[in-house]
């Protein structure tokens, strides 16, 4: 038993229901109770979509379990059947129906249907969200092509060129309540296509089940988001020898190193390494003179494994931040994550618990946080700017303007919103020299003229105690000179420096220490 | 002649009990609610208590494992150790009611022994109730039901006269209420749940009950086993409502109709007014209410009876009849009363009648819009201050409001077209 505040995934079968509603033509009938139609909402309120998620949940109550809930299941199967005519249905259980084992995938392939039916057995009290979409979207994937699969391998990703025609390959992983999937698949076809590369198919987000037969017809797979496609990914090389992408493209290096490695597998020639210079304006904007500024910001970084990987690149390699805290809430991805945080000379963070994850970031102090909402939420708590980067999704997360984060254009939606939370150089160089004026002190006055400010300053500073350190009036008073939204930092920066030189009082000259010893 | 009372069963779009405690942990800050269960029900009341918890929250999932379900673990040693963890986190906490979900219901985990052992363990430091808020024996608000059912036994006894209001209510509401029936000679007033879980009201042969809400089945019954007597009205949504439950409570304690009509007089004509501009939106509009907060039947009564709304389909979870009953006597003759769900079926229904206005679930909301039906979510009718004569005017305004804004931004947005448009939208 675990003591739950809050979670970052859902349950698994939520991650089957994002594939089924992301794709066309798939239906799923979902052995649950009443309550878990909550999750319909997470498609229609917070993606906003204007259509039902394509489920049937059997509902079951309390007055039933005595009595036939197979027989339950069959009707709700036969019932979903003739009313939405899917071209294959998914079929499993919640957490409940778990428990009381009518093995509904196997009650549904004896009712002698006519149409492909996808058993998913996905552990509902081990298992969760990611793991459950990654798990159906192999069944599906799996089930509908098992037949096809040749004896011999013999697939050929150049085949293409022996055919006369152009390179093609699947995008597999964008699915609903995705980060940024429905943008990220638009980009990363214009980045192909401007490659020579076709664009097969897209599975799950807008596949139908001609399309997943069609699965083989590509010369490589292009895995977009590990964490819901590498399962799918590795069979179809397995089954059919069709290889895939290891390189996630988000960000201006890891985007030419994907399209590096989609040439090399494809037998092209790998584009220039200029390439992103001339299509993106990340690579300009931070090297322009405003972004002196940005140079060794302290950035805490959480999120899913993909995005918190790829965040870690670019704010190390393209941005110039120094990156003092990392990890996910994907423990499929720990590893990576790990080995990545090792490479920076920190631990990784690998956890579900997120209020271990704000004690972290505070202990990091850092000056911008990329997360998820939560992080945006404990940022805001600890007065830190936030950008977010990752599920899970929030209504904000699906913008409506395009915003993808993969690719060229990608990379410019990132600086931008990474950036614009932080003051921006020329700013912050201003409130630097004007910080003695009142209009800087504790938050920004308006300028219909409220008290504050100055007035706020008449109180005298008095000392306080701080655990085993004790801050003078002085010193106070010389923390209350110091801008608000890095008087926090400066706090902290300066206890630490107290107690490892082993003093107990900090005066307005122990400031003025630390301040020396933190910029040496 | 009377209304149509129909049944259906089939799928259901409805939440579950547990859903209630994002109101309840609000009204009681010193409470917190463990829920015993799964993933799925931290996940889903963090996502209807409005998709992000801002704070530390006042509830939690002590999430069943694995190892708990295969008893390699002893589920009640578990959940005292987590109680524990919880309550050293948390000193301020003075009340912990412990929810069963739909787990821990199939796998019969005794969360009474568990508060009875936790008790013991607290010494009335922290008091530890239980209830259940599966979904596979509550819908939605009868989660506040459960909740106040299992505080009754810990009411202290008492044999003054004093009105006891029953349902959550928001404080501003609360506070008007009590200030009304103080001015019609009602003076002995509180409330269940209280503001602070550890004040509780007392109860005894005194004392009269009006509940605030239609879903308090359980909580009513109890209340009548210690002696109170529960009054039948109308609830208090509208100004006809409003008036008629205050009345019922001015007649227990015989109070001269005169003084009440004093009182209640103006106010009624004052919310009259207030209903005007809504009334001329409302006036004549189809609405359709799909079964889920169970406050559907006095909400159809308000619509209809003050804002001349024509009621299509009347939805409700399940029906009391005996609690119901003064509603469904000012329902017109002849309107569908339909107990339960089909969801399919009842959506064929919705499109069928080509509603003005249909209250449904978050769910459901989007889509129907997509379809061109204006919608109101139910979800938003057990958050807003809307009991009280003084409220009809407001909560008029929640049912007008979305088709005001239709009429605003139709024009704009939906220009007319002669050429034909065959592509996808956008957002499909």
């Amino acid at each position: 038993m675990q003591l739950t505040l809050w979670t970052y995934e859902g349950p698994p079968h939520v991650g089957a229901m994002r594939i089924a509603a992301s794709m066309k033509g798939v239906h799923y009938v979902l052995h649950a109770p009443q309550g878990d139609t909550y999750a319909d909402l997470l498609f229609t309120m917070i993606e906003r979509r204007d259509q039902r998620p394509p489920v049937t949940y059997t509902t079951f109550q309390a007055r039933d379990l005595g009595g036939d809930t197979a027989e339950l299941v069959k009707r709700h199967v036969r019932e979903a059947v003739e009313r939405f005519q899917p071209d294959a249905l998914l079929v499993g259980e919640s957490c409940t129906a778990e428990l009381i084992q009518d093995q509904p995938g196997a009650l549904a392939a004896g009712m002698g249907l006519n149409l492909p039916i996808v058993n998913l057995e996905l552990p509902a009290y081990s298992k969760k969200e990611n793991w459950g979409a990654a798990e159906t979207l192999y069944q599906l994937v799996r089930s509908l092509l098992k037949e096809q699969a040749p004896a011999e391998l013999l697939h050929d990703p150049k085949a293409w060129q022996k055919e006369g025609r152009r390179p093609r390959v699947n995008l597999l992983g964008p699915s609903l309540l995705g980060f940024r999937c429905r943008d990220d698949v638009l980009e990363v076809q214009r980045l192909l296509s401007i490659h020579g590369i076709d664009v097969g198919v897209i599975a799950p987000l807008g596949a139908t089940v001609a399309d997943v037969h069609r699965l083989p017809q590509a010369d490589l797979n292009v895995c977009l988001y590990p964490e819901i496609a590498e399962s799918t990914c590795a069979w179809l090389e397995r089954s059919f020898g069709i290889p895939f992408t290891s390189t996630v493209p988000i960000g201006i290096g890891a985007t030419h190193d994907f399209l590096v490695e989609v040439h090399n597998l494809l037998g092209m020639t790998p584009p220039s390494p200029q390439e992103g210079i001339r299509r993106s304006r990340l690579p300009w904007y931070s090297e322009s003179v405003d972004s002196t500024y940005l140079t060794g910001k302290r950035v805490f970084i959480f999120g899913d494994g993909t995005h918190a990987l790829a965040a870690a690149r670019i704010c190390r390699e393209e941005l110039g931040f120094e990156v003092v805290g990392l990890g996910t809430y994907s423990r499929e991805m720990a590893r990576p994550v790990r080995a990545a945080a090792k490479a920076m000379g920190i631990e990784a963070l690998i956890s579900d618990d997120y209020l271990a994850v704000e004690a972290a970031m505070a202990a990091a102090a850092p000056e911008l946080v990329l997360g998820t909402q939560m992080e945006r939420h404990s940022a805001k708590r600890l007065g830190v700017p936030c950008a977010v980067i990752s599920t899970p999704m929030h209504v904000q997360d699906v913008p409506a303007r395009n915003s993808p984060q993969m690719g060229w254009e990608g990379a410019n939606v990132i600086f931008d919103s990474w950036v614009h939370p932080l003051m921006m150089g020329l700013e912050e160089h201003l409130i630097g020299m004007f910080r003695h004026d009142f209009e800087f002190v504790d938050g920004h006055q308006s300028h219909l003229g409220h008290s504050g400010g100055a007035g706020a300053e008449t109180e005298p500073a008095a000392s306080t105690i701080q655990g085993d350190l004790i801050w003078t009036a002085d010193g106070e008073a010389e923390l209350k000179k110091i801008p608000f939204f890095v008087r926090g930092k400066v706090r902290r920066n300066t206890e630490t420096f107290a107690k490892s030189t082993g003093r107990t009082q900090i005066d307005s000259e122990t400031l003025y220490d630390a301040k020396a010893h933190f910029s040496a | 002649m009377s209304v149509n009372l129909l049944k259906e069963t089939g799928p259901r779009e409805v939440f579950c009990g547990l859903t209630s405690i994002v109101w309840l942990h609000r009204r009681m800050p010193d409470a917190f609610f463990l829920v015993v269960g799964s993933r799925t029900c931290a996940h889903l009341i963090q996502s209807a208590a409005g998709v992000m918890i801002f704070a530390e929250p006042r509830f939690g999932t002590a999430i069943l494992s694995e190892r708990d379900l295969a008893g390699l673990a002893d589920a009640q040693d578990e959940l005292d150790r987590v109680a524990r963890e919880l309550l050293e986190r948390r000193p301020e906490i003075r009340t912990l009611f412990l929810v069963g979900s739909c787990p821990s219901e199939v796998i019969k985990l005794d969360l009474e022994r568990a508060a009875e052992r936790l008790n013991d363990e607290l010494k009335g430091r922290v008091q530890v109730v239980n209830y259940s808020g599966s979904g596979i024996e509550t819908t939605f608000t009868q989660g506040e039901d459960g909740a106040l059912a299992a505080l009754i036994p810990l009411l202290p006894h008492t044999d003054q006269r004093g009105l006891l209001l029953v349902g959550t209510l928001a404080d501003a509401v609360e506070d008007r209420l009590i200030h009304l029936f103080g001015r019609i000679g009602i003076d002995s007033v509180s409330s269940l749940p209280p503001r602070q879980s550890t004040e509780l009201p007392a109860v005894g042969p005194g004392t009269t009950v009006l509940l605030t809400q239609p879903y308090l089945t359980t909580t009513a019954r109890l209340l009548r086993d210690r002696g109170a007597r529960v009054l039948t009205a109308p609830f208090p949504l509208g100004a006809e409502g409003s008036r008629s439950w205050m009345e019922a409570a001015a007649k227990d304690f015989q109070i001269n109709p005169d003084q009440v009509a004093s009182v209640l007089d103006p106010l009624v004509s004052r919310a009259r007014n207030a209903l005007t501009p809504h009334r001329e939106i409302l006036e004549g509009k189809r609405i359709f209410l799909l079964p889920e907060s169970q406050l559907e039947l006095p909400l159809a009564r308000f619509l209809q009876r003050e804002c001349g709304m024509e009621l299509i389909e009347v939805g409700t979870p399940y029906l009391n009849r005996e609690q119901m009953a003064e509603e469904l006597a000012l329902l017109p003759d002849g309107t569908s009363v339909m107990e339960g769900q089909h969801v399919e079926k009842q959506l064929d229904r919705v499109r069928a009648s080509q509603p003005d206005l249909v209250v449904c679930g978050m769910g459901l909301a989007n889509p129907l819009e997509a379809e061109g039906i204006a919608t109101k979510w139910s979800i938003e009718l057990v958050f807003s201050p809307i009991h009280g004569i003084d409220q009809a005017g407001e909560l008029a305004e929640l049912f007008s409001r979305p088709l005001k804004r239709r009429e605003l931004i139709r024009q704009a947005l939906n220009p007319p077209c002669n050429v034909p448009n065959n592509s996808d939208p956008v957002h499909a």
